[in-house]
């Protein structure tokens, strides 16, 4: 545990230490994550899998700052989050992470430009930047015509696409994708997968969570886990 | 750039809002009725009292009025026999309070008869109020053609009369009228002036100051038309004596007219054995209207209040549900980086839009109700800025009070669950 530096293109961008997270079931106490400790490069592709319960998607969002440890640590760029307050995790997403989900997540009142724009508005960029902005990124994502329809108009890929447009709109330094192809057919999966990893090469560092094996093969490393546990570490 | 911001908000709330139209509209509408009802109610109730309050204030707050009263068992005894009741007030009473109190400036004896009169080719039934020249000084009058009576009448014991607007009017009188000849009962008065009229009915005083008056001295009449007056009712024949129908007296401050009242009522008490006088007093009917004033506009202002309360809840009712529907919208919010204070200030911002957007509509209507209210049924009303403020920063409140809970049931939502949420 020497890399705890965030400088230089191995550094570690997150680690945890002894990670758990346990929910109150009912009267059961259920342990999600049981001691959890793995490190992240800057720069790598990850894909965490594991079957239902096995604690996959409390790992994502505790990483993703969407959820709190219940005692170990969580270091993101070297910095200790795990005891930060609800507003400075909401800082942490805002500046430093992008997400992306199985059912998109798009506000279906909002235009695809106002989607894409969101984060601007919380990190508090004026009007006409922030058109400028949405604007490139749709079109990086293929969509630049489509930039006043509503989400409701568009299909499932395209959807898709304007999440990651979204996702990309604060530079995040790392991307977190939840089943990402979940909701498209294979075709459009494979064409999200491949701008996701096409943003992996141009150097985001990305951590999915999925559990079908085809998909993950697009990582460069996956996690397996297995009751709350990492179960086994495989790269390619 | 903080202004900005703020507008941003205002307008991506306004955006939102306009995204269910109908929705809004309807949410809006407890607010606009809450708000329309406390600005007409307001206007209508500003106007009743003032128009009260300009009449009381005509009859003046320094002054007393002692008007005469056929007493009760008088009343009962004209009716069982046939003979002449005589009540009232007397020279003697006028003589007496005049001379009593240092605290009175002046006094005007009035004695009121109604007379035929005729001018040129036209006849009418008139009010005389005979007078002094005093009276000018106690009901100021516009005057519009000629002049009012001079002490010099009075002590020529001139046959001069004034007319009042109406009355001249009604005799197709001009003012070129000044200096012809007016019959008032049997006799010949020369006009010599023309005032204004206003409608003098204040309370439950009347004064000599009705629309179709003329005035003559008081000496003139004593005179001409001496203190008994016969009343002809249903067949029988009625007849009074009374000297003089009304006393007014100015009281040379504001102060001293309660205890100068008090003081007469006592007077003439010693000198009258049957109680045929009242003494009025216009300040304390202003007291009394104003307190019902405020009374009448709390009872007002706690309706129109029920019904704005009923509005809020109407706003914070629709706003829980809002929540609801959109607690994906919020986890994504929640998930990208929004603080709960950002999300508390949305919905916020929102209702307060709703709320007082509601408030401008209903303070449209509200004024709206006025203006029908005096156009049809010839009510004044009065709109003041105070009852156009108040109900905006009340609207505005209400979209912060009642926008609030539902805005920080907002801010709870757990992200995670959110996202989850179909």
């Amino acid at each position: 545990m020497i890399e705890a530096t965030n400088s230089g293109p191995r550094a570690k961008i997150v680690r945890l230490e002894k990670a758990i997270k346990t929910y109150q079931m009912g009267t059961q106490e259920v342990r999600a994550l049981a001691g959890v400790d793995v490190s992240f490069e800057k720069g790598g592709f990850w894909a965490i899998m594991g079957p239902s319960g096995s604690g996959k998607s409390t790992m994502m969002n505790v990483l993703g700052c969407l959820d709190r440890l219940t005692s170990g640590s969580y270091y993101l760029e070297g910095q200790d989050v795990s005891q930060l307050d609800d507003d400075a995790l909401s800082e942490l997403r805002l500046k430093y992470l992008g997400f992306i989900f199985q059912s998109f997540n798009l506000i279906p009142q909002l235009s695809v430009q106002r989607n894409i724009e969101l984060p601007l508005y919380y990190l508090g960029w004026d009007a006409i930047r922030s058109a400028e902005r949405a604007r490139e990124l749709a079109e990086d994502v293929g969509l630049g015509d489509r930039l006043h329809h509503r989400p409701t108009e568009l299909s499932g890929g395209q959807m898709q696409r304007v999440a990651i447009a979204r996702a990309l709109a604060n530079d995040p330094q790392i991307i977190f994708a939840d089943e990402p192809t979940g909701n498209l057919d294979s075709t459009t999966g494979v064409q999200i997968m491949e701008l996701l990893a096409k943003l992996n090469e141009a150097g985001k560092t990305i951590v999915m969570v999925t559990h079908e094996a085809n998909i993950a093969q697009y990582a460069r490393c996956r996690l397996h886990m297995i009751d709350g546990r990492v179960d086994e570490i495989e790269e390619s | 750039m903080r202004q900005t911001k703020v507008l941003r908000n205002i307008w991506l709330g306004i955006e939102n809002l306009l995204l269910h139209k109908l929705r809004s509209f309807l949410t809006m509408l407890g607010v606009v009725f809450g708000v329309g009802s406390v600005v007409a109610m307001l206007s209508v109730g500003e106007g009743a009292s003032k128009e009260a309050l300009e009449q009381i204030r005509k009859l003046g707050s320094n002054n007393i009025i002692i008007s005469s009263m056929k007493s009760a068992e008088e009343e009962q005894r004209s009716t069982t026999r046939t003979m002449m009741s005589v009540y009232g007030l007397t020279y003697e009473d006028q003589k007496r309070v005049a001379e009593s109190f240092s605290t009175i400036r002046r006094t005007a004896p009035v004695k009121l008869m109604r007379k035929e009169s005729r001018l040129g080719e036209r006849t009418l039934e008139l009010r005389v109020v005979a007078t002094t020249p005093e009276w000018s000084a106690l009901v100021p009058r516009e005057v519009l053609a000629g002049r009012v009576l001079l002490p010099s009448d009075e002590a020529k014991q001139a046959p001069v009369a004034v007319l009042t607007e109406f009355g001249a009017r009604k005799l197709l009188a001009t003012k070129h009228s000044v200096g012809e000849t007016i019959r008032i009962g049997g006799d010949q008065f020369e006009v010599i002036g023309i005032v204004k009229s206003e409608s003098g009915r204040a309370g439950n005083i009347q004064i000599p100051d009705q629309e179709v008056d003329v005035y003559i001295s008081l000496e003139v009449a004593k005179k001409y038309f001496g203190d008994i007056f016969t009343k002809v009712t249903s067949g029988s024949f009625e007849r009074e004596r009374v000297e003089l129908h009304q006393i007014i007296v100015q009281v040379d401050d504001t102060k001293h007219v309660e205890a100068t009242a008090a003081g007469i009522e006592e007077m003439l008490g010693r000198f009258h054995k049957k109680n045929d006088y009242v003494v009025s007093v216009p300040l304390a009917l202003l007291k009394q209207a104003e307190s019902t004033k405020r009374r009448f506009n709390i009872v007002l202002g706690s309706i129109a209040g029920i019904s704005l309360l009923v509005g809020g809840i109407g706003i914070m009712n629709i706003m829980l549900a809002s929540v609801t529907e959109r607690t994906r919208e919020i986890g994504i919010r929640r998930a990208i980086g929004a603080k709960r204070r950002q999300i508390i200030f949305q919905f916020l911002i929102e209702t307060v839009v709703l709320s007082t957007t509601g408030g401008l509509i209903g303070l449209g209507l509200g004024v709206l109700i006025p203006l029908l209210i005096t156009y049809f049924s010839g009510m004044a009303t009065v709109v003041t800025l105070n009852g156009i403020l108040l109900p905006l920063v009340i609207s505005m409140a209400i979209g912060i009070l009642f926008g609030l809970y539902p805005a920080m049931h907002a801010a709870k939502v757990d992200p995670i669950i959110a996202l989850r949420h179909e």
